[in-house]
């Protein structure tokens, strides 16, 4: 037993210096930033090589021909394996043979005269980049079609060690990492978190109480997926879900240019969230916004639809060039289009090849010339009327197709409704490749067309953004599926599997679970992109079900929680910050779509940018209801945005985007100390709770459950009993600030207040909004 | 090495300093929660990456006067005394070349040169021509210098404009300060490093906003905040009535301690960041409204600056505000002052819009000076583009308007390592093109951030794939106007 012991003890104190050592590696390099990453047995052209040579080498020896130099090519392996033009007994690559291979002599060279890259571009391989590229040479050069431009397959399920772990297909995947960085998921998150991150996720909303109790309540093993069920069938589904698509399509209520007039495109925004609630499959959801109008007999729902396209900003400053401005708003669609639905930075190659990824110029003018057909003009009119506040082609919504038709537009008056949307000339607009990217510099004539590195036009398409739609569904598409898995699995997960989710290309970053990202696209596809099921197979997952605690260990380990050994924690969007404001209080109204409105802004911030034109020169404030809508609801004028969202890193809607920053900032503490809404909230629920017939605690469990979505915790209601204590001393000796503070804000304070009191608890409850947690997704 | 010091910029920084959090270091290393002041010698010490600026600053900090709107050259800073002689005669096409003109004079059937009502003389040592327009700009003549040969490429405000910010007519790039902010951080830890000012003058307007200072691609905490003159300096700043500066103290303090559970619950670092923003935006309320108060400015400085300066929200109220931020270490200090778009009525409205600016533009060049500031504050004074030599619609020799004109314009710069006291570039006796040393925008943009020890190609940020910089794809520091 004794000789047992003394082992056992020689084996842990083994263990603790094998640990010590792996730590210090560890440490070691997080410290160099990934100088010491393990070379792979076999290196990949795709994982290893190209987004080095991308990065460092195709500026100057990549797709764009104008700007090669040496005539080198390095992006094909054709071009990289031949004589070089400036020596042709040199080869860039020799496969098998570094020491022959020009790539691999001047990277690796000290001799400034012909290193490469030269030292004036102030770019530099690392010594782990250079011994890539050697054992990679010497491993054959082998040239690898990159990744995202390969159709994407379903590969088998990887095998798991912990079956009992995994939920569903997605789980194999994750886990599969995990075991080979070493890392455990964490368990399941305590079922309140789990709830307000389901709610969060899918409604945008906090869960309310009878919600909570029920789900509480109910420990039946379908319970969670009944309520995910029942999140999905809330139209505040859609709501959530447009929140994206909104930034994606850039959709504002002015026109976006120097006076910046107001422009009604709310019904299509209207027709967005109607179409997420009813799960309109996504190439349809995509096809009808993209060509709705060329549809044989098209709806006016589908023409509606095509809004999307027309929602870029649109000049009324007099005295501009018209073609200008007309060539910007096609530039606009095409780069929209590519960057949205493809996932790539075509916009690159509008004055030039780009520069890392196979597309020509004459590429983006064929992608650009389905956008280019449009019945418009540069310039339709200066700041004016109504007539104004929507430009050709545009439909007008009546009230009678309101009540039959588009009974999704919630249209409260009788004035005339006018949408811009899209529609073709009847003869073609020929199109030109503009050198450098000028209007006024047309070069060779093109036709429409898709870049053949993603797949070529099918000839059996039309020739048309119809044609192009249909392209975009084609099952042999490699990028329309991932890329918008992606974005989904961005909105959940807070980062893509490809985090950069706008670029796909050489340059984008590779995914972190290239297998998941294709099992989840081909899968999506053969479902018919049914979007409430791909949302619901992410929720339903054990990854996505994981608590959010983060260890220390797992802190080092992966900081930025690529590898999701633990549920992502982070702060809400800046539009769902006031939803939760305003739906734990009481106060949100519930109302879908309609024209935006203007809740509390601080005073001056229009008047002050405005050139004194248009309806739009002074912010005038609504009020009832109207203070109380959604945040996705608040009136986006492009040149001044609402502050408290921008401060919340939220879109300025000024071009397509497709992921937002997440800062934590002083002014966003100033924010919700300070912001007449939240102040207003915490007015509003004080003075329901001070009438409520229970004990303080009660009211501080109540409150805290009602906006952090969690009972607290003995020590946590101790601070805030306390602090209601001290709070009511202090208002029952000074009750003129009692009085300021509940005058904060338009809602009608009833009558036979105990104002101490509700000041006390207004106090508490503001704190409780201030919390991190409150907004934070746990 | 550098280079990647660059790439990952404060990111890099935040990220570690928030590992350095998590693992106890804590909050005495701390310094500047808003941004870190990446230009001290101690930020080795605080555990931010050395490695900008690229080499040794002349300035430290920046004030840019923007006239926005784009005054006139022709009665300012750029005499020519032969228009007047050609007054009504038309434009010869020669001259004009293949210039795109706006679509309110694209139509106009001819092109009537007009000499400027305004009065030139040369003044101080430097002799530079000065129009009596701007008599006390006058005045501190050798202290500036005046670059005669500005071009653009944009014809409209909306892209003029947002080119002068952000290096590129279109898209959501960074502006300048939020690229200083960026490369720079902050000297103040209770004043953000970009900071925006507005003013108006009674001259025909065109608008300025928000998306001017946004932070693009960048960080959201270098975007501009905008100060104003009205009772909240900086948005959301003040407490509500009824709270006061004690009891907001004990508020933090609560929030602080369930903070601090939530800590320890989950280890997420950023609850740490959170709970330090919410000390810093106290100090904020401190820190902002003391800046803010002119109440306190003697009675010379009000005298130098002018009566105005006593009205909040005027240009000269605003300078005097700049001098202030600026000397408490805010990096960029913006100001726009609109009213300068004239194309009709110009004779009147451009005599209302100097006398807003010309007192206060030069007092406080005289101000830094006298602190002996002006050798590491750079100021700039300009607007967009130029106006033409030929009138808008019709004209007398006392009334006439001119048209935007982006071939050739005047701004000027002074102190932080800039020439004083030279003029640089010249244009043609019509006024029309530059003959001499042409100055394009991002020239000027790679010459500003020069004297911030930065070099253009340098500081740099990857987004989507591509590295962005300010100066997008050209421009060249201006060697000959520096000291």
């Amino acid at each position: 037993m004794g000789n047992c012991k003394f082992m056992n003890k020689r084996v842990s104190l083994l263990v603790l210096i094998i640990t010590i050592i792996l730590y210090s590696i560890q440490a070691c390099n997080t410290a160099t930033e990934k100088a010491e990453v393990r070379i792979p047995d076999k290196v990949s052209y795709n994982f290893d090589i190209r987004p080095i040579l991308s990065d460092k080498c195709f500026s100057c020896h990549g797709p764009d021909g104008n700007k090669r130099e040496a005539g080198l090519r390095l992006d094909n392996e054709e071009s990289a394996y031949k004589a070089l033009k400036e020596n042709p007994g040199a080869h860039a690559l020799v496969p098998g043979k570094p020491e022959l291979s020009e790539v691999f002599l001047r990277v690796s060279t000290k001799d400034t005269a012909i290193m490469m890259p030269p030292p004036s571009s102030n770019l530099k391989l690392s010594s782990n980049e250079i011994k890539l590229i050697k054992k990679w040479i010497d491993q054959g050069a082998k040239y690898e079609t990159h990744w995202s431009f390969v159709k994407p397959k379903k590969a088998p399920l990887p095998e798991s060690e912990d079956p009992d772990w995994v939920k569903n297909e997605i789980d194999y995947f994750i886990l599969n990492k995990l075991e080979q960085k070493g890392l455990t998921p964490n368990p399941e998150a305590q079922k309140e978190y789990l709830l307000k991150r389901l709610s969060l996720d899918l409604t945008g909303l906090p869960p309310e109480l009878d919600l909570m109790d029920a789900f509480l309540a109910d420990n039946s093993p379908e319970a969670y997926e009944k309520l995910v069920d029942q999140l999905l069938k809330s139209p505040a589904y859609g709501e959530k879900m447009a929140l994206h698509w909104l930034d994606v399509a850039r959709y504002a209520d002015s026109h976006g240019f120097q006076d910046d007039s107001y422009r009604s495109q709310w019904p299509w925004r209207d027709w967005v969230i109607y179409s997420f609630n009813r799960n309109l499959p996504y190439d349809k959801f995509i096809t009808y916004q993209l060509a709705g109008d060329l549809i044989p007999n098209a709806t006016k729902e589908q023409i509606l639809a095509t809004g999307f396209n027309r929602n870029h900003k649109i000049t009324e400053e007099g005295g501009v060039v018209d073609e200008e401005y007309r060539v910007s708003y096609v530039i606009d669609r095409t780069n929209t289009f590519s960057k949205s639905l493809i996932g790539v930075t075509l916009e690159c190659a509008q004055c030039h090849d780009h520069k890392y990824d196979p597309f020509s110029q004459k590429n983006y003018y064929q992608l650009y010339s389905f956008f280019n057909n449009v019945k418009e003009v540069g310039i339709e009119s200066t700041v004016g009327g109504p007539e104004t506040y929507a430009k050709k082609p545009m439909i007008e919504i009546s009230n009678d197709e309101v009540n039959k038709i588009l009974k999704f537009i919630n249209k409260q008056d009788t004035n005339k409704l006018i949408v811009s949307v899209m529609g073709d000339r009847d003869t073609l607009r020929k199109t030109f490749i503009l050198d450098r990217g000028a209007y006024d510099a047309p070069g060779a004539e093109v036709n429409a067309g898709t870049p053949e590195s993603i797949l070529a036009f099918d000839p059996k398409f039309p020739k048309n953004r119809l044609g192009l739609a249909q392209w975009l569904f084609d099952k042999r598409n490699p990028l329309t599926s991932r890329v918008f898995v992606n974005q989904l699995w961005q909105e959940i997960f807070g980062r893509g599997i490809v985090k950069t989710s706008g670029d796909f290309g050489m340059q984008g970053e590779l995914p972190t679970h290239p297998e998941l990202l294709d099992w989840l696209a081909v899968d999506f596809m053969n479902n018919g992109w049914n979007m409430k099921r791909l949302v619901k197979q992410m929720v339903m997952s054990a990854t996505y079900r994981q608590s959010a605690v983060i260890s220390p260990e797992k802190l080092k380990a992966d900081p930025e929680n690529v590898f999701l050994s633990r549920a992502p924690r982070y702060r809400i969007k800046a539009e769902l910050v006031r939803d939760l404001v305003l739906s734990s209080s009481g106060l949100l109204v519930k109302t879908i779509g309609g024209p935006s409105v203007k809740p509390y802004q601080p005073p001056g911030l229009w008047e002050n940018a405005s050139s004194g034109r248009g309806i739009l020169r002074n912010y005038k404030q609504d009020h009832s209801a109207d203070l109380y809508r959604r945040g996705m609801y608040t009136f986006i004028k492009r040149t001044v945005p609402p502050p408290v969202m921008g401060i919340f890193d939220a879109s300025n809607r000024d071009q397509c985007e497709v992921n937002r920053l997440k800062t934590n900032t002083p002014l966003q503490a100033l924010i919700m100390m300070n912001d007449p809404t939240v102040l207003e909230a915490s007015r509003v629920l004080a003075a329901k709770l001070d009438g409520e017939p229970i004990e303080a605690k009660e009211k501080v469990i109540r409150a805290f459950r009602l906006i952090v979505c969690r009972k607290p915790s003995e020590k946590e209601i101790d601070v805030l009993t306390s602090y209601y204590s001290d709070q009511l001393n202090i208002f029952k000796k000074q009750k003129n600030r009692a009085e300021s503070l509940l005058s904060i804000g338009e809602y009608p304070l009833p009558q036979n207040l105990n104002k101490s009191s509700v000041a006390a608890w207004m106090q508490v409850i503001s704190a409780l909004y201030n919390l991190e947690e409150t907004i934070t997704k746990t | 090495m550098q280079k990647d010091f660059l790439e990952h910029g404060l990111n890099f920084n935040r990220r570690r300093f928030l590992s350095r959090l998590s693992l106890g270091l804590g909050s005495a290393a701390l310094g500047s929660l808003l941004v870190p002041d990446l230009f001290s010698g101690d930020s080795a010490d605080s555990g931010f990456v050395p490695g900008l600026p690229h080499f040794a600053p002349k300035a430290k900090r920046v004030i840019y006067l923007f006239q926005n709107g784009a005054p006139s050259q022709l009665e300012l800073f750029d005499y020519k005394p032969k228009l007047r002689d050609l007054a009504g005669q038309d434009l010869p096409s020669s001259v004009r070349g293949m210039q795109r003109l706006t679509g309110m004079t694209a139509n106009q059937k001819s092109f009537p040169m007009v000499g400027s009502f305004a009065n030139f003389k040369q003044y101080g040592e430097s002799r530079n021509w000065i129009s009596d327009m701007l008599p006390y700009t006058a005045k501190v003549v050798d202290d500036i210098c005046i670059i005669r040969s500005m071009h653009t490429e944009a014809i409209n405000h909306d892209p003029a404009l947002t080119f002068f910010q952000t290096g590129a007519q279109q898209g959501n790039r960074p502006s300048m300060g939020s690229w200083l902010s960026y490369g720079l951080g902050s000297e103040n830890k209770n004043l953000p490093s970009f900071t925006v000012l507005l003013s108006r003058g009674k001259g025909n307007s065109q608008g300025v906003y928000s998306k001017l200072w946004a932070s693009g691609f960048l960080d959201s905490i270098h975007q501009g905040v905008q100060f104003s003159s009205g009772d909240d300096p900086v948005l959301y700043l003040n407490d509500p009535d009824g709270m006061n500066k004690f009891e907001r103290r004990k508020f933090l303090d609560q929030i602080s301690k369930i903070n601090q559970l939530s800590y320890e619950e989950f280890g997420d670092p950023e609850i740490s960041t959170k709970i330090q923003q919410y000390e810093m935006a106290y100090r904020m309320q401190t820190a902002v409204p003391e800046i803010m108060d002119l109440s306190k400015e003697p009675d010379d400085i009000i005298k130098l600056y002018g009566t105005d300066s006593m009205t909040p929200g005027t240009f000269a109220a605003n300078c005097l505000l700049a001098r202030k931020l600026s000397e408490n270490g805010v990096r960029f200090v913006q100001l726009y002052h609109q009213g300068w778009d004239h194309h009709g009525n110009l004779p009147t409205e451009i005599a209302s819009q100097a006398k807003d600016v010309d007192q206060a533009s030069a007092a406080l060049i005289t101000d830094l000076k006298q602190r002996g500031l002006l050798d590491e504050t750079l100021v700039i004074w300009g607007g967009e583009f130029g106006r033409t030599n030929y009138s808008q619609g019709n004209w007398t020799a006392e009334n006439y308007g001119r048209d935007h004109h982006p071939r050739c314009f005047s701004i000027w710069m002074a102190g932080g390592g800039i020439k004083p006291g030279i003029s640089y570039g010249e244009t043609d006796d019509l006024g029309y093109n530059i003959v001499k040393d042409p100055v394009h925008v991002h020239d000027f943009q790679a010459t500003i951030l020069n004297q911030l020890g930065l070099d253009h190609e340098k500081l740099i940020f990857k987004h989507l794939g591509r590295r962005y910089r300010l100066t997008d794809v050209s421009g060249k520091v201006i060697n000959d106007i520096l000291a």
